[in-house]
Protein backbone atom coordinates (compact mmCIF):
# COMPACT_ATOMS: atom_id res chain seq x y z
CA UNK A 1 0.00 0.00 0.00
CA UNK A 2 1.12 3.37 -0.89
CA UNK A 3 1.60 5.98 2.04
CA UNK A 4 0.52 9.15 0.26
CA UNK A 5 2.71 12.24 0.91
CA UNK A 6 0.74 14.32 3.23
CA UNK A 7 0.13 10.96 5.80
CA UNK A 8 4.45 11.19 5.82
CA UNK A 9 4.94 14.60 6.37
CA UNK A 10 2.26 14.80 8.86
CA UNK A 11 3.79 11.50 10.38
CA UNK A 12 7.27 13.04 10.19
CA UNK A 13 6.03 16.22 12.06
CA UNK A 14 4.91 14.79 15.03
CA UNK A 15 7.22 12.64 15.51
CA UNK A 16 9.65 15.82 15.12
CA UNK A 17 7.62 17.59 18.16
CA UNK A 18 7.98 14.06 19.93
CA UNK A 19 11.77 13.50 19.72
CA UNK A 20 13.08 17.24 19.84
CA UNK A 21 11.32 17.49 22.63
CA UNK A 22 14.15 19.85 24.65
CA UNK A 23 13.42 22.56 20.76
CA UNK A 24 9.59 21.89 20.95
CA UNK A 25 9.82 22.73 24.74
CA UNK A 26 11.81 25.66 24.26
CA UNK A 27 9.56 27.05 21.04
CA UNK A 28 6.06 26.73 22.94
CA UNK A 29 7.21 28.56 26.31
CA UNK A 30 8.45 31.26 24.06
CA UNK A 31 5.45 31.15 22.05
CA UNK A 32 3.12 30.58 25.15
CA UNK A 33 4.42 33.87 26.63
CA UNK A 34 3.87 36.06 23.42
CA UNK A 35 0.34 34.08 23.16
CA UNK A 36 -0.39 35.15 26.52
CA UNK A 37 0.74 38.81 26.54
CA UNK A 38 -1.56 39.08 23.25
CA UNK A 39 -4.08 37.34 25.19
CA UNK A 40 -3.67 40.35 28.08
CA UNK A 41 -4.19 42.64 25.83
CA UNK A 42 -7.31 41.55 23.87
CA UNK A 43 -8.74 41.65 27.39
CA UNK A 44 -7.28 45.21 27.97
CA UNK A 45 -9.13 46.16 24.99
CA UNK A 46 -12.56 44.65 26.47
CA UNK A 47 -12.13 46.15 29.90
CA UNK A 48 -10.84 49.59 28.15
CA UNK A 49 -14.21 49.21 25.83
CA UNK A 50 -16.44 48.36 28.87
CA UNK A 51 -15.27 51.68 30.32
CA UNK A 52 -15.59 53.66 27.60
CA UNK A 53 -19.16 52.42 26.93
CA UNK A 54 -19.98 53.19 30.45
CA UNK A 55 -18.73 56.35 30.32
CA UNK A 56 -20.43 57.25 26.95
CA UNK A 57 -23.78 56.03 28.62
CA UNK A 58 -22.95 58.08 31.58
CA UNK A 59 -23.42 61.14 29.13
CA UNK A 60 -26.48 62.70 27.78
CA UNK A 61 -28.25 66.23 26.99
CA UNK A 62 -31.24 67.20 29.00
CA UNK A 63 -34.02 69.32 27.94
CA UNK A 64 -36.15 71.02 30.49
CA UNK A 65 -39.76 71.80 30.37
CA UNK A 66 -41.37 75.05 31.38
CA UNK A 67 -43.83 74.44 34.10
CA UNK A 68 -46.86 75.55 31.58
CA UNK A 69 -45.58 73.01 29.13
CA UNK A 70 -48.29 70.42 28.11
CA UNK A 71 -48.22 66.48 27.48
CA UNK A 72 -48.97 67.12 23.65
CA UNK A 73 -46.09 69.52 23.34
CA UNK A 74 -43.81 67.05 25.39
CA UNK A 75 -44.62 63.89 23.69
CA UNK A 76 -44.56 66.01 19.99
CA UNK A 77 -40.60 67.27 21.10
CA UNK A 78 -40.07 63.63 22.46
CA UNK A 79 -41.68 62.46 18.82
CA UNK A 80 -39.35 64.95 17.12
CA UNK A 81 -36.03 63.67 18.99
CA UNK A 82 -36.78 59.98 17.79
CA UNK A 83 -36.88 60.81 14.43
CA UNK A 84 -33.50 62.55 14.31
CA UNK A 85 -31.41 59.71 12.90
CA UNK A 86 -28.13 60.79 15.66
CA UNK A 87 -30.74 60.24 18.46
CA UNK A 88 -30.59 56.66 20.57
CA UNK A 89 -32.70 56.57 22.92
CA UNK A 90 -34.69 59.56 24.60
CA UNK A 91 -35.87 59.19 28.46
CA UNK A 92 -38.98 61.18 29.59
CA UNK A 93 -39.17 61.94 33.48
CA UNK A 94 -41.92 63.44 34.68
CA UNK A 95 -41.96 66.05 37.02
CA UNK A 96 -43.10 63.44 40.51
CA UNK A 97 -40.53 61.33 39.11
CA UNK A 98 -37.93 64.20 39.34
CA UNK A 99 -38.88 64.78 42.58
CA UNK A 100 -38.82 61.19 44.03
CA UNK A 101 -35.90 61.00 42.05
CA UNK A 102 -34.19 63.96 43.93
CA UNK A 103 -35.55 63.01 47.06
CA UNK A 104 -34.00 59.37 46.66
CA UNK A 105 -31.12 60.81 45.64
CA UNK A 106 -30.43 62.99 48.82
CA UNK A 107 -32.01 60.58 50.96
CA UNK A 108 -29.23 60.77 53.67
CA UNK A 109 -29.12 64.71 53.73
CA UNK A 110 -31.34 66.08 55.67
CA UNK A 111 -30.58 70.02 55.32
CA UNK A 112 -31.23 69.54 51.77
CA UNK A 113 -34.67 67.80 52.07
CA UNK A 114 -35.83 70.41 54.89
CA UNK A 115 -35.05 73.30 51.85
CA UNK A 116 -37.12 71.34 49.46
CA UNK A 117 -40.24 70.73 52.05
CA UNK A 118 -39.83 74.04 52.72
CA UNK A 119 -40.24 75.45 49.26
CA UNK A 120 -43.80 73.65 49.70
CA UNK A 121 -44.26 73.13 45.64
CA UNK A 122 -42.55 70.45 43.40
CA UNK A 123 -39.71 73.01 41.52
CA UNK A 124 -38.69 70.57 39.24
CA UNK A 125 -39.90 70.31 35.58
CA UNK A 126 -39.92 67.48 33.09
CA UNK A 127 -37.40 66.56 31.42
CA UNK A 128 -36.02 64.83 28.10
CA UNK A 129 -32.89 62.92 28.83
CA UNK A 130 -31.09 62.65 25.21
CA UNK A 131 -28.74 59.85 24.47
CA UNK A 132 -26.61 60.36 20.97
CA UNK A 133 -25.63 57.41 19.01
CA UNK A 134 -22.16 59.28 19.65
CA UNK A 135 -20.81 61.53 21.83
CA UNK A 136 -19.88 63.72 18.57
CA UNK A 137 -23.32 64.10 17.79
CA UNK A 138 -24.88 65.53 20.88
CA UNK A 139 -23.99 69.23 19.03
CA UNK A 140 -25.98 68.68 16.28
CA UNK A 141 -29.02 67.64 17.88
CA UNK A 142 -28.57 70.16 20.26
CA UNK A 143 -28.72 72.89 17.08
CA UNK A 144 -31.80 71.15 15.65
CA UNK A 145 -33.27 72.10 18.99
CA UNK A 146 -31.85 75.65 18.99
CA UNK A 147 -34.69 79.10 18.57
CA UNK A 148 -33.18 79.24 15.03
CA UNK A 149 -34.17 75.68 13.95
CA UNK A 150 -37.68 74.89 12.46
CA UNK A 151 -37.76 71.17 13.94
CA UNK A 152 -40.06 71.58 16.92
CA UNK A 153 -42.10 74.37 15.32
CA UNK A 154 -44.48 75.63 18.11
CA UNK A 155 -43.59 73.03 21.09
CA UNK A 156 -40.21 74.99 20.92
CA UNK A 157 -42.51 77.17 23.25
CA UNK A 158 -42.57 74.30 25.83
CA UNK A 159 -38.81 74.10 26.28
CA UNK A 160 -36.98 75.97 29.21
CA UNK A 161 -33.40 74.93 28.73
CA UNK A 162 -31.04 72.48 27.15
CA UNK A 163 -28.46 71.58 29.62
CA UNK A 164 -25.68 70.80 26.37
CA UNK A 165 -24.37 74.03 26.32
CA UNK A 166 -23.47 73.31 29.91
CA UNK A 167 -21.93 70.37 29.13
CA UNK A 168 -20.07 71.29 26.10
CA UNK A 169 -16.95 71.62 27.58
CA UNK A 170 -16.87 68.68 28.89
CA UNK A 171 -18.56 66.71 26.35
CA UNK A 172 -15.98 68.04 23.80
CA UNK A 173 -13.11 67.21 25.78
CA UNK A 174 -14.49 63.47 26.26
CA UNK A 175 -14.77 63.60 22.44
CA UNK A 176 -11.02 64.47 21.67
CA UNK A 177 -10.25 61.99 24.80
CA UNK A 178 -11.86 58.84 23.16
CA UNK A 179 -10.21 60.27 19.68
CA UNK A 180 -6.52 60.22 21.11
CA UNK A 181 -7.39 56.91 22.75
CA UNK A 182 -8.67 55.16 19.65
CA UNK A 183 -6.14 56.24 17.41
CA UNK A 184 -3.51 55.48 20.87
CA UNK A 185 -4.98 51.74 20.65
CA UNK A 186 -4.77 51.66 16.99
CA UNK A 187 -1.12 51.64 17.18
CA UNK A 188 -0.55 49.67 20.35
CA UNK A 189 -2.61 47.07 18.54
CA UNK A 190 -0.09 47.59 15.59
CA UNK A 191 3.02 47.28 17.83
CA UNK A 192 1.72 43.86 19.65
CA UNK A 193 0.93 42.46 16.58
CA UNK A 194 3.95 43.18 14.58
CA UNK A 195 6.32 41.93 18.04
CA UNK A 196 4.49 38.83 18.20
CA UNK A 197 5.09 38.49 14.49
CA UNK A 198 8.65 38.85 14.84
CA UNK A 199 8.69 36.93 18.21
CA UNK A 200 6.99 33.96 16.34
CA UNK A 201 9.30 33.95 13.46
CA UNK A 202 12.11 34.59 15.22
CA UNK A 203 11.46 31.07 17.45
CA UNK A 204 10.62 29.16 14.61
CA UNK A 205 13.90 30.34 12.89
CA UNK A 206 15.78 29.55 15.95
CA UNK A 207 14.11 26.11 16.31
CA UNK A 208 14.96 25.31 12.18
CA UNK A 209 18.33 26.41 12.43
CA UNK A 210 19.21 23.82 14.54
CA UNK A 211 18.16 21.43 11.61
CA UNK A 212 20.36 23.38 8.66
CA UNK A 213 22.80 20.46 8.67
CA UNK A 214 20.05 17.88 9.13
CA UNK A 215 18.16 19.64 6.00
CA UNK A 216 20.57 19.55 4.13
CA UNK A 217 21.34 15.83 4.14
CA UNK A 218 17.79 15.08 3.34
CA UNK A 219 18.20 17.61 0.12
CA UNK A 220 21.32 15.63 -0.84
CA UNK A 221 20.07 11.89 -0.29
CA UNK A 222 17.05 13.19 -2.98
CA UNK A 223 14.23 14.79 -0.99
CA UNK A 224 12.12 17.19 -2.76
CA UNK A 225 11.79 20.47 -0.99
CA UNK A 226 8.17 19.93 0.43
CA UNK A 227 9.25 16.68 1.50
CA UNK A 228 11.53 18.42 3.65
CA UNK A 229 9.71 21.66 4.46
CA UNK A 230 6.36 20.02 5.31
CA UNK A 231 7.35 18.30 8.32
CA UNK A 232 9.00 21.64 10.02
CA UNK A 233 5.88 23.16 9.16
CA UNK A 234 3.44 20.78 10.84
CA UNK A 235 6.16 20.98 14.18
CA UNK A 236 5.74 24.03 13.81
CA UNK A 237 1.86 24.41 14.20
CA UNK A 238 2.31 21.98 16.71
CA UNK A 239 4.35 24.87 18.63
CA UNK A 240 1.54 27.12 18.31
CA UNK A 241 -1.49 24.61 19.05
CA UNK A 242 0.29 23.52 22.09
CA UNK A 243 1.18 26.97 22.99
CA UNK A 244 -2.73 28.21 22.28
CA UNK A 245 -3.95 25.37 24.46
CA UNK A 246 -1.61 26.37 27.51
CA UNK A 247 -1.86 30.29 27.10
CA UNK A 248 -6.26 29.17 27.29
CA UNK A 249 -5.79 26.70 30.40
CA UNK A 250 -3.42 29.24 32.41
CA UNK A 251 -5.73 32.27 31.64
CA UNK A 252 -8.69 30.57 33.49
CA UNK A 253 -7.18 30.85 36.95
CA UNK A 254 -5.42 34.58 36.08
CA UNK A 255 -8.97 36.16 34.87
CA UNK A 256 -10.62 34.48 37.97
CA UNK A 257 -8.18 35.84 40.28
CA UNK A 258 -8.65 39.03 38.62
CA UNK A 259 -11.94 39.23 39.07
CA UNK A 260 -11.60 38.88 42.64
CA UNK A 261 -9.61 41.23 43.03
CA UNK A 262 -11.51 44.13 40.68
CA UNK A 263 -14.42 43.51 41.69
CA UNK A 264 -15.36 46.78 43.29
CA UNK A 265 -12.81 48.52 40.42
CA UNK A 266 -14.60 47.59 37.22
CA UNK A 267 -18.02 47.43 38.40
CA UNK A 268 -20.29 45.21 36.19
CA UNK A 269 -17.14 43.71 34.49
CA UNK A 270 -15.99 40.47 35.67
CA UNK A 271 -13.21 39.67 33.63
CA UNK A 272 -13.29 35.95 34.07
CA UNK A 273 -16.99 35.53 32.81
CA UNK A 274 -15.91 37.67 29.96
CA UNK A 275 -13.33 34.85 29.28
CA UNK A 276 -16.23 32.32 29.67
CA UNK A 277 -18.52 34.04 27.21
CA UNK A 278 -15.79 34.56 24.74
CA UNK A 279 -13.94 31.35 25.29
CA UNK A 280 -14.50 30.08 21.64
CA UNK A 281 -13.70 33.43 19.87
CA UNK A 282 -10.44 34.07 22.04
CA UNK A 283 -9.54 30.05 21.20
CA UNK A 284 -10.14 30.72 17.48
CA UNK A 285 -8.43 34.32 17.29
CA UNK A 286 -5.23 32.46 19.17
CA UNK A 287 -5.48 29.60 17.12
CA UNK A 288 -5.75 30.41 13.79
CA UNK A 289 -3.15 33.17 14.49
CA UNK A 290 -0.26 31.27 16.10
CA UNK A 291 -1.22 28.45 13.46
CA UNK A 292 -0.75 30.64 10.76
CA UNK A 293 1.96 32.56 11.81
CA UNK A 294 4.38 29.69 13.24
CA UNK A 295 3.88 27.85 10.10
CA UNK A 296 3.97 30.64 7.50
CA UNK A 297 7.43 31.31 9.58
CA UNK A 298 8.34 27.89 9.06
CA UNK A 299 8.12 28.02 5.91
CA UNK A 300 10.36 31.21 5.04
CA UNK A 301 13.38 29.96 7.95
CA UNK A 302 13.22 26.25 6.27
CA UNK A 303 13.74 28.05 2.53
CA UNK A 304 16.98 29.18 3.48
CA UNK A 305 18.53 25.96 3.97
CA UNK A 306 17.06 24.46 0.76
CA UNK A 307 19.18 26.14 -0.92
CA UNK A 308 21.76 23.18 -1.63
CA UNK B 1 29.15 7.82 -17.53
CA UNK B 2 30.21 10.75 -15.68
CA UNK B 3 32.54 13.33 -17.73
CA UNK B 4 34.46 16.34 -15.62
CA UNK B 5 35.49 17.96 -19.57
CA UNK B 6 37.47 20.85 -18.34
CA UNK B 7 36.19 21.54 -15.11
CA UNK B 8 38.02 24.63 -13.26
CA UNK B 9 36.47 25.95 -9.77
CA UNK B 10 37.25 29.08 -8.33
CA UNK B 11 36.45 30.70 -4.98
CA UNK B 12 36.89 34.43 -5.92
CA UNK B 13 39.61 35.59 -8.13
CA UNK B 14 42.58 34.23 -6.45
CA UNK B 15 41.70 30.65 -5.12
CA UNK B 16 41.86 28.56 -7.71
CA UNK B 17 40.31 24.84 -6.28
CA UNK B 18 40.22 22.94 -9.39
CA UNK B 19 42.29 23.46 -12.66
CA UNK B 20 41.46 21.93 -15.81
CA UNK B 21 40.17 18.77 -14.69
CA UNK B 22 38.95 16.34 -17.54
CA UNK B 23 37.85 12.87 -16.36
CA UNK B 24 35.53 10.34 -17.33
CA UNK B 25 34.35 7.39 -14.88
CA UNK B 26 32.47 4.54 -16.73
CA UNK B 27 29.96 2.57 -15.79
CA UNK B 28 30.69 -0.57 -13.31
CA UNK B 29 34.21 1.08 -12.10
CA UNK B 30 35.66 1.54 -8.86
CA UNK B 31 37.82 5.02 -8.70
CA UNK B 32 39.69 6.30 -6.42
CA UNK B 33 40.33 9.83 -6.08
CA UNK B 34 43.20 10.39 -3.92
CA UNK B 35 45.24 13.35 -2.85
CA UNK B 36 46.12 15.61 0.28
CA UNK B 37 44.01 18.10 2.00
CA UNK B 38 43.63 21.04 -0.18
CA UNK B 39 44.23 18.43 -3.05
CA UNK B 40 40.29 19.84 -4.78
CA UNK B 41 39.04 15.79 -3.62
CA UNK B 42 36.48 16.93 -1.40
CA UNK B 43 35.44 19.88 -4.20
CA UNK B 44 34.97 17.29 -7.28
CA UNK B 45 32.50 15.32 -5.06
CA UNK B 46 30.49 18.47 -4.13
CA UNK B 47 30.17 19.17 -8.04
CA UNK B 48 29.22 15.81 -8.71
CA UNK B 49 26.46 16.71 -5.69
CA UNK B 50 25.39 19.51 -7.21
CA UNK B 51 26.51 20.93 -3.94
CA UNK B 52 28.43 23.60 -6.14
CA UNK B 53 29.41 24.62 -9.37
CA UNK B 54 31.79 25.10 -11.83
CA UNK B 55 33.31 28.31 -12.95
CA UNK B 56 34.46 26.67 -16.06
CA UNK B 57 33.62 23.36 -18.12
CA UNK B 58 30.99 20.76 -17.58
CA UNK B 59 30.23 18.21 -15.24
CA UNK B 60 27.87 15.51 -17.05
CA UNK B 61 25.75 12.52 -16.06
CA UNK B 62 25.32 10.85 -18.77
CA UNK B 63 23.84 13.29 -21.46
CA UNK B 64 22.65 15.89 -18.68
CA UNK B 65 25.07 18.89 -17.36
CA UNK B 66 24.26 18.78 -13.94
CA UNK B 67 25.12 22.45 -13.45
CA UNK B 68 21.88 23.03 -15.66
CA UNK B 69 19.32 20.81 -13.48
CA UNK B 70 16.11 22.35 -12.58
CA UNK B 71 15.23 21.86 -8.89
CA UNK B 72 12.62 18.93 -9.75
CA UNK B 73 15.91 17.54 -12.06
CA UNK B 74 18.25 17.91 -9.07
CA UNK B 75 16.52 16.28 -6.87
CA UNK B 76 15.69 13.21 -9.61
CA UNK B 77 19.38 12.78 -10.22
CA UNK B 78 20.41 12.64 -6.77
CA UNK B 79 18.14 9.85 -6.49
CA UNK B 80 20.57 8.04 -8.71
CA UNK B 81 23.55 8.84 -6.59
CA UNK B 82 23.95 7.69 -3.27
CA UNK B 83 26.83 9.40 -0.97
CA UNK B 84 28.41 8.69 1.51
CA UNK B 85 30.21 11.46 4.10
CA UNK B 86 33.15 10.77 6.51
CA UNK B 87 31.39 11.84 9.44
CA UNK B 88 27.99 9.80 8.51
CA UNK B 89 25.78 12.47 8.08
CA UNK B 90 22.79 10.52 9.39
CA UNK B 91 19.73 12.33 10.79
CA UNK B 92 19.80 11.96 14.80
CA UNK B 93 16.48 11.79 15.62
CA UNK B 94 15.86 9.41 13.51
CA UNK B 95 16.49 5.40 14.10
CA UNK B 96 18.80 3.10 12.20
CA UNK B 97 15.74 1.71 10.17
CA UNK B 98 14.33 5.68 9.73
CA UNK B 99 17.44 6.92 8.13
CA UNK B 100 17.40 4.29 5.83
CA UNK B 101 13.97 4.23 5.11
CA UNK B 102 13.80 8.28 4.78
CA UNK B 103 15.41 7.75 1.39
CA UNK B 104 13.23 5.71 -0.28
CA UNK B 105 10.26 7.72 1.24
CA UNK B 106 12.08 11.01 -0.12
CA UNK B 107 12.22 8.57 -3.45
CA UNK B 108 8.39 7.83 -3.26
CA UNK B 109 8.50 4.34 -2.61
CA UNK B 110 5.72 2.63 -1.38
CA UNK B 111 5.07 1.58 1.97
CA UNK B 112 5.71 -2.45 1.48
CA UNK B 113 8.67 -2.07 -0.87
CA UNK B 114 10.35 0.34 2.38
CA UNK B 115 8.90 -2.63 4.63
CA UNK B 116 10.61 -5.13 2.36
CA UNK B 117 14.31 -3.38 1.64
CA UNK B 118 15.11 -2.01 4.58
CA UNK B 119 15.81 -5.07 6.61
CA UNK B 120 17.12 -6.34 3.26
CA UNK B 121 19.85 -3.85 3.25
CA UNK B 122 20.16 -3.63 6.86
CA UNK B 123 20.87 -7.69 6.76
CA UNK B 124 23.69 -6.73 4.08
CA UNK B 125 25.46 -4.24 6.97
CA UNK B 126 25.19 -6.62 9.22
CA UNK B 127 23.15 -4.30 11.19
CA UNK B 128 19.83 -5.78 11.44
CA UNK B 129 19.53 -5.91 15.17
CA UNK B 130 20.30 -2.62 15.57
CA UNK B 131 17.34 -1.18 13.66
CA UNK B 132 15.55 0.78 16.69
CA UNK B 133 18.83 2.27 17.87
CA UNK B 134 19.42 6.40 17.13
CA UNK B 135 22.91 6.89 15.74
CA UNK B 136 24.17 8.30 18.54
CA UNK B 137 23.66 4.94 20.36
CA UNK B 138 25.70 3.68 17.30
CA UNK B 139 29.48 3.02 17.09
CA UNK B 140 31.50 5.09 14.45
CA UNK B 141 31.70 1.88 12.19
CA UNK B 142 28.12 1.09 12.32
CA UNK B 143 26.65 4.63 11.50
CA UNK B 144 28.90 4.62 8.45
CA UNK B 145 27.42 1.13 7.66
CA UNK B 146 23.75 2.26 8.46
CA UNK B 147 25.36 5.63 5.86
CA UNK B 148 25.92 3.02 3.43
CA UNK B 149 22.28 1.75 3.51
CA UNK B 150 21.18 4.40 2.73
CA UNK B 151 23.35 5.33 0.49
CA UNK B 152 22.50 2.31 -1.84
CA UNK B 153 18.74 1.20 -0.85
CA UNK B 154 17.03 3.20 -3.75
CA UNK B 155 19.99 1.02 -5.86
CA UNK B 156 21.42 4.06 -7.10
CA UNK B 157 23.90 4.02 -10.06
CA UNK B 158 26.51 5.52 -8.60
CA UNK B 159 27.76 5.44 -5.27
CA UNK B 160 30.04 8.71 -3.90
CA UNK B 161 32.14 7.59 -0.93
CA UNK B 162 33.75 10.98 0.31
CA UNK B 163 36.53 9.80 2.96
CA UNK B 164 34.05 7.07 4.16
CA UNK B 165 37.05 5.57 6.49
CA UNK B 166 37.98 8.62 7.75
CA UNK B 167 37.00 8.07 11.02
CA UNK B 168 37.08 4.85 11.61
CA UNK B 169 39.16 2.50 12.95
CA UNK B 170 41.56 -0.48 11.21
CA UNK B 171 38.98 -3.40 11.60
CA UNK B 172 35.83 -0.91 10.92
CA UNK B 173 37.51 0.56 8.02
CA UNK B 174 38.32 -3.14 6.32
CA UNK B 175 34.50 -3.52 6.66
CA UNK B 176 33.59 -0.42 4.66
CA UNK B 177 35.88 -0.81 1.78
CA UNK B 178 34.55 -4.66 1.40
CA UNK B 179 30.91 -3.33 1.59
CA UNK B 180 31.75 -0.81 -1.21
CA UNK B 181 33.76 -3.58 -2.94
CA UNK B 182 30.83 -5.95 -2.71
CA UNK B 183 28.71 -3.00 -3.97
CA UNK B 184 30.44 -2.38 -6.97
CA UNK B 185 30.86 -6.27 -7.29
CA UNK B 186 26.98 -5.88 -8.04
CA UNK B 187 27.54 -3.43 -10.53
CA UNK B 188 27.40 -0.17 -9.06
CA UNK B 189 29.90 2.92 -9.73
CA UNK B 190 31.55 3.59 -6.85
CA UNK B 191 33.74 6.45 -6.23
CA UNK B 192 35.79 6.60 -3.34
CA UNK B 193 37.86 9.78 -2.01
CA UNK B 194 40.11 8.92 0.34
CA UNK B 195 44.09 9.60 1.43
CA UNK B 196 44.14 6.23 3.33
CA UNK B 197 47.22 4.28 1.28
CA UNK B 198 46.12 0.63 2.60
CA UNK B 199 42.54 1.09 1.48
CA UNK B 200 43.71 2.04 -1.78
CA UNK B 201 46.71 -0.14 -2.02
CA UNK B 202 44.17 -3.14 -0.71
CA UNK B 203 41.50 -2.12 -3.44
CA UNK B 204 43.93 -2.85 -6.61
CA UNK B 205 41.88 -0.59 -8.88
CA UNK B 206 41.73 2.62 -10.68
CA UNK B 207 43.46 5.43 -9.23
CA UNK B 208 43.61 9.17 -9.91
CA UNK B 209 45.70 11.41 -7.76
CA UNK B 210 45.41 14.85 -7.64
CA UNK B 211 47.44 17.66 -6.28
CA UNK B 212 46.56 21.75 -5.78
CA UNK B 213 43.10 21.16 -8.25
CA UNK B 214 44.97 18.89 -11.19
CA UNK B 215 44.66 15.61 -11.52
CA UNK B 216 48.58 14.39 -11.18
CA UNK B 217 48.61 10.66 -12.42
CA UNK B 218 45.57 8.17 -13.10
CA UNK B 219 46.42 4.90 -13.06
CA UNK B 220 44.28 1.57 -14.29
CA UNK B 221 45.57 -0.84 -11.78
CA UNK B 222 46.68 2.02 -9.45
CA UNK B 223 48.63 2.22 -6.13
CA UNK B 224 49.24 4.97 -3.82
CA UNK B 225 52.02 7.18 -4.36
CA UNK B 226 52.14 10.89 -3.71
Amino acid sequence: MKSSLPKRIFQAGLLGFYRNRTVSLSSVMILTITLFILTAFYFFRAIFDYTLVEIRDKVDVRIYFTGDATEDQMNDVKAKLLGLPEVKSVVFTSRNQAYADFKDRHANDQLTLQALDELGDNPFGASLAVQAKDTSQYERIAESLSTNSSLLGSSQSAIDKINYFQLKDSIDKLNSIIGWVNTVGFWISMIFIAMSCMIVYNTIRLAIFVYRDEISIMKLVGASNWFIRGPFIIESMLYGITATVLTLIISYPITMWISKKTVFFFEGMNLHSYYLQHFFSLAGLLLLSSIVLSGVSAFFAVRKYLKV
Amino acid sequence: MIYFDRVSKKYGSDSTVLENISLTINQGELVSIVGHSGAGKTTLVKLLLAEEFPTDGTVSFHSDDISKLKEREKTNYRRKVGVVFQDFRLLPNKTAYENIAFAMEAAGKHDDEIREDVPHVLELVDLKDKHGHFPHQLSGGEQQRVAIARAIVNRPEVIIADEPTGNLDPLNTYDIVQILKKINDLGTTVILTTHNKGVVDSLGRRVVTMENGKIIRDQKNGKFSM
